[in-house]
């Protein structure tokens, strides 16, 4: 459980019985150890601040401190992946911190050139999303043929083709002894430790100083198997509940995320990971359940196969689903020419807010009709909210207008802005002198039908 | 030595209220079913802590005017023939897997005319005869037209405990007034807000509207279009209900297949990066995707468009009904 003030104020030089000599010192900046051990608790202040905290409290503490799930990162070659240290179950109620890696399966049953292919092909996959590069985070390399040397060629070869983090999948410790000698210096997540072998893959974890994932088929299981790894020195841990299906993945991950975050279940306080394919063979139905792994709770997935139609709008859902709700998406401000607009099309203005972009956008590019869409900078509000905060007033229209030259592409002089802000036309006309200001629809709905009576 | 350890089980005060559409002989319509959706006590899918009662439905689209000029090539080749076929179309939709359907109103007719009480009133005729499930109906967002042709459409369903909507802040008086004298539910649809969602289940209640004819429609985005925005207000909605918030209690419809082919990545075959993949694919996938994440998040009704994504999606559900 998460210290309260209170609990904290009782470990503290001024909370423990009898005082510290040094209780209230104020060394730390605070005026009492009270409304030291307050800000603790909300996390603003650390406890070095205070110099007379007894070694038995300060281990209490960190413990207390640690982040409920731990934070579990893979890296090679410069490219790097972090799962973990998640602290809500809801993005509402702060954020997700950390995007669900998406890794590819590669079987070492493919041949070495179709390894190199498909490595490659997912190392270089790059998608441009508003402004944002999208990729894949690994390769899964997997020991279907369960034998060792043929592993071993198998993560040489992905190895060769790609710098992309790895994960080794066998649950046979010669084998992945086997690949981990072909790894050439990148440290890749062992998956997995089970009942059965994991004395021999904690062995080859703490020797290879890697991550481990266990692998159980029930909440006992797995942290029965994670407290038997950290007392043999593995720290660094994942967690397959080995529960595939649509249902019982949803409902596994819920309960781990849960007893990490609500109740501070340490043994159980690790990111997850998750094979949609073991849970859907059909690859359409195997997108949808990654879909549901990236939304609810799983650290890491992996996919069966890489096809960019199935890969990309995947990377899309976990772009959404992890963007911080308190810093919406923004678009960059300028110029989008939609339908191929030429020097009669219409000039529209609205906001950079990412919704508000694409609610006119999307509107216009599904009408057909080609128009000059000017988006001006105001702060990534809404048409409303921003006129409301004072970013998005005539002066800023102005402004857009003048400094993306849109005057140099069309052959008219009108620009179309947001019935909302119809307030705005009079300061607008004497802030951009031979444009005629037009009043459009409140609603990106209605452009249209505006655009086709009223331009 | 082996751990006990406790299943993390939320007490939740709150509970979502169930809703019938549809009305029987016996109940005074002529739908060979009903549906009800709604009555779960716990977050979507969680078997292990609460009652799923009733499964979220599929509604699959059809409209009176043929939409092929106006839809991605995709949904036009899905569908052929029928979609200048109304009760074609509506025969097919069930055959898709469709559990209810969705007559989507026009502005226009199939000639291009503008849509009139009385060509609504016919279209819904058409529908109500050529299916025995459920029918919902929705309007075109233009308040004038909407009024005029949803008090036809509710007169000629009568007792067919029809949905009708969207009811929205600024117009759902006529709609709701319509509703009540014809025995029909309503759709309330707002901005992605969860206050501005309860405001309007509040005023559309205090007209007379049982709570048990109110579906909430908290409008969602496309996914890559806002589905982020849709998605937490919904969570937040739910948690809201099961917290004993009682105007946040209501089952929600939301419109993923019109919101998915509205995206570039659905309509677009060509101009558009190799790293999309193959467009039909990616069509299916995008509106296949942006449904799942909306049932995911506690969808009762989603409306959708090409039969493929409704065969996966219903597939899902079944998948995570099965305990």
């Amino acid at each position: 459980m998460a210290l309260s003030g209170l609990d904290i104020y009782k470990l503290l030089p001024g909370g423990i019985k009898p005082p510290h000599p040094k209780a209230n010192c104020k060394e730390c900046g605070f005026p009492t150890c009270l409304a030291f051990a307050m800000k603790l608790a909300a996390k603003q202040a650390e406890l070095s601040a205070c110099k007379y905290v007894s070694d038995e409290a300060k281990a209490r503490l960190s413990a207390a401190a640690a982040p409920p799930i731990r934070l579990i990162t893979l890296s090679a070659d410069g490219r790097k992946v972090e799962v973990g240290n998640e602290t809500v179950l809801f993005r509402h109620e702060k954020t997700f911190f950390h995007p669900a890696a998406i890794l590819v399966r590669v079987p070492d049953t493919l041949g070495a050139v179709e390894i190199a292919a498909r490595a490659k092909a997912v190392a270089d996959y790059k998608v441009d999303y508003v402004g944002m590069a999208l990729r894949l985070d690994g390769l899964a390399v997997e020991a279907v043929s369960g034998d060792a040397a043929k592993f071993a060629d198998a993560v040489a070869a992905t190895r060769g083709a790609s710098t992309l983090p790895l994960v080794l999948v066998s649950e046979n410790p010669a084998v992945i002894a086997a690949g981990l000698a072909k790894t050439g210096g990148v440290t890749p997540l062992i998956c997995a430790a089970t009942a059965d072998n994991w004395e021999g893959m904690a062995k080859l974890a703490k020797d290879a100083k890697a991550p481990l994932v266990v692998r159980a088929d029930s909440l006992a299981g797995l942290a029965e198997l994670t407290g038997k790894l950290t007392a043999a020195g593995v720290e660094d841990l994942a967690l397959d509940p080995a529960v595939r299906s649509f249902s019982g993945s949803l409902q596994t991950l819920t309960q781990l995320r849960r007893l990490a975050l609500k109740k501070s279940f340490r043994p159980v306080g690790y990111p997850t990971i998750a094979f949609p394919y073991l849970g859907a063979a059909d690859p359409k139905m195997e997108l949808l359940l990654a879909g549901q792994q990236i939304a609810k709770y799983a650290g890491f997935v992996v996919l069966s196969r890489f096809d960019p139609a199935d890969v990309y709008p995947l990377l899309v859902l976990r772009a959404n689903l992890f963007t911080d709700p308190q810093k919406p998406i923004q678009v960059e401000p300028g110029v989008y020419p939609i339908n191929k607009p030429g020097p009669e099309a219409p000039v529209l203005v609205t906001t950079n807010f990412s919704i508000t972009y694409f609610a006119v956008a999307n509107e216009m590019e599904s009408s057909g009709l080609p128009a000059w869409l000017l988006v001006a900078d105001a702060e990534g509000m809404s048409v409303l909210t921003a006129w409301a905060a004072g970013k998005f007033d005539a002066e800023k229209i102005a402004k857009t207008v003048k400094t993306t030259g849109i005057a140099d592409k069309v052959s008219h002089r009108k620009v179309v802005i947001p019935g909302h802000v119809a307030v705005l036309m009079g300061e607008l006309e004497e802030e951009l002198p031979g444009w005629q200001i037009k009043v459009g629809p409140r609603e990106a709905v209605d452009l249209p039908r505006f655009i086709k009576t009223a331009w | 030595m082996p751990v006990n350890v406790e299943v993390p089980v939320e007490k939740w005060s709150g509970s979502i209220r169930s809703i019938t559409l549809g009305a029987t002989a016996a109940e005074g319509g002529t739908r060979s079913h009903s549906v009800v959706i709604g009555g779960e006590n716990t977050l979507p899918f969680l078997g292990f802590e609460g009652k799923a009662s009733h499964r979220p439905r599929i509604a699959i689209e059809v409209r009176a005017a043929n939409p092929a000029e106006e839809w991605a090539t995709p949904l036009v080749k899905a569908w052929g023939a029928v979609l200048g076929d109304l009760p074609a179309w509506v025969k097919a939709a069930e055959s898709a897997g469709a559990d209810i359907i969705v007559l989507q109103l026009t502005t226009t007719d199939g000639a291009g005319q503008r849509m009139t009480a009385a060509k609504a009133r016919a279209a819904v005729r058409t529908v109500l005869n050529a299916t025995g499930l459920p029918v919902i109906v929705l309007g075109t967002g233009q308040a004038e037209l909407d009024n005029e042709m949803q008090v036809a459409v509710a007169e000629e369903g009568a007792g067919e405990r029809l949905a009708l909507g969207p009811c929205e802040e600024k117009n759902y008086r006529t709609i709701v007034a319509a509703a009540l004298a014809n025995g029909h539910l309503v759709t309330a649809k707002t901005p992605m807000d969860v206050n501005l969602s309860k405001q309007l289940t509040v005023l559309i209640h205090d007209m007379g509207m049982p709570m048990e004819r109110i579906i909430t429609d908290p409008t969602t985005g496309a996914l890559g279009y806002g589905i982020e925005y849709g998605y937490s207000v919904m969570e937040r909605l739910r948690l809201a209900a099961l917290q004993g918030d009682g105007m946040t209690q209501q089952p929600m419809i939301v419109t993923p297949g019109e919101e998915a082919w509205r995206a570039k990545e659905a309509r677009a075959g060509e101009g558009v990066p190799a790293a999309w993949g193959d467009w039909g694919a990616r069509a299916v996938n995008w509106e296949a995707m942006t449904a799942a994440a909306l049932i995911e998040s506690a969808a009762g009704i989603v409306v959708m468009r090409h039969p493929e994504a409704v065969a996966r999606v219903k597939k899902m559900i079944a998948e995570l009904m099965a305990a």
